[in-house]
């Protein structure tokens, strides 16, 4: 359960590094080791570039989560951009075309306790990730 | 702040990133690093990243960009100070940062650049002649 929440926009390069403070104040606020906040800052930094370069912006959620004592950070990124046509290749390690290095949502993923996504052609993306402490 | 500075000592260049990096910052450090290694002829980039908290794929092509660059123009990059929880999510992410170079800290990368152009300068000095 969330017992607390804040969006925040992904419109700018600027953005990215916001959020990628805010993801590391919620992550120290609910106890995650070093190792845990480097992890779900690095996923925020990939999936917030996603949103702003292929989405052509958006928003992200942050949510602080407790539940039956434990203690997690989820991020849900949302934009209406495109859409991704097909999920399974956008996932493959060094599947990019946009000149990148292709690791941006299989490494989320592989940094994330979970992870979740929906696209759909011409209406846009969704991710979600969780890191429990 | 949209630059990076960059410092010039000796025959090297040292830059130490200490603000989070937004992506047209880092690529404005790639272009700035070209121009000064050619205006300062300098043999070697340190960069420290000690300060950074994360090193996502766009940072590491970057450090990546400007390590095949530096060797074009006969420059050797060693990137310093990465922490331990970064190298590992680094890892983790799928990033092995190929051709560039790590040390410790500053004194470490300052030692190894010395030792490679010192390595450099007496194979010349083999097939060359000595140049000095
Ligand atoms: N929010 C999005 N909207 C539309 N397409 C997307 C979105 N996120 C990812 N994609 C597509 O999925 C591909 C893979 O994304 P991924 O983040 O893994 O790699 P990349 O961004 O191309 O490179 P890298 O993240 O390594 O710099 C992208 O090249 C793009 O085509
Ligand atoms: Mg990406």
């Amino acid at each position: 359960m969330a017992i607390r929440s804040e969006s925040l926009p992904i419109l700018s390069s600027e953005d990215v590094v916001t959020v990628r403070r805010r993801v590391r104040a919620m992550a120290i606020e609910q106890g995650l080791k070093l190792i845990d906040q480097t992890k779900i800052i690095t996923a925020t930094s990939e999936l917030a570039r996603n949103t702003f370069v292929f989405g052509g912006g958006g928003t992200v959620l942050l949510e602080a989560l407790e539940s039956g004592g434990r203690y997690g950070v989820r991020l849900t990124f949302e934009d209406r951009g495109p859409g991704i046509a097909d999920l399974t290749l956008a996932m493959k390690d060094g599947y990019t075309t946009g000149g990148g290095l292709g690791l941006g949502l299989s490494g989320a993923k592989r940094l994330s306790n979970e992870f979740e996504i929906d696209s759909r052609l011409g209406e846009g993306t969704r991710v979600t990730i969780t890191r429990w402490r | 702040m949209d630059r990076i500075p960059i410092l010039k000592l000796g025959d090297f260049l040292l830059v130490t990133v200490q603000v989070d990096m937004h992506d047209r910052l880092a690529m404005n450090l790639q272009e700035d690093l070209t121009d000064k290694i050619v205006s300062a002829h300098a043999r070697g980039v340190l960069i420290d990243i000690s300060a950074l908290d994360m090193v996502d794929s766009f940072i590491g092509r970057m450090l990546g960009n400007i390590a095949s660059m530096s060797r074009i123009l006969d420059a050797e990059t060693v990137v310093v100070g990465m922490r331990p929880a970064v190298a590992i999510t680094l890892v983790e992410l799928g990033l092995s940062l190929p051709g560039v170079r790590t040390a410790l800290n500053v004194e470490r990368g300052m030692e190894m650049l010395r030792a490679t152009i010192s390595v450099y300068a007496a194979e010349y000095s083999e097939y060359h002649g000595d140049p000095f």
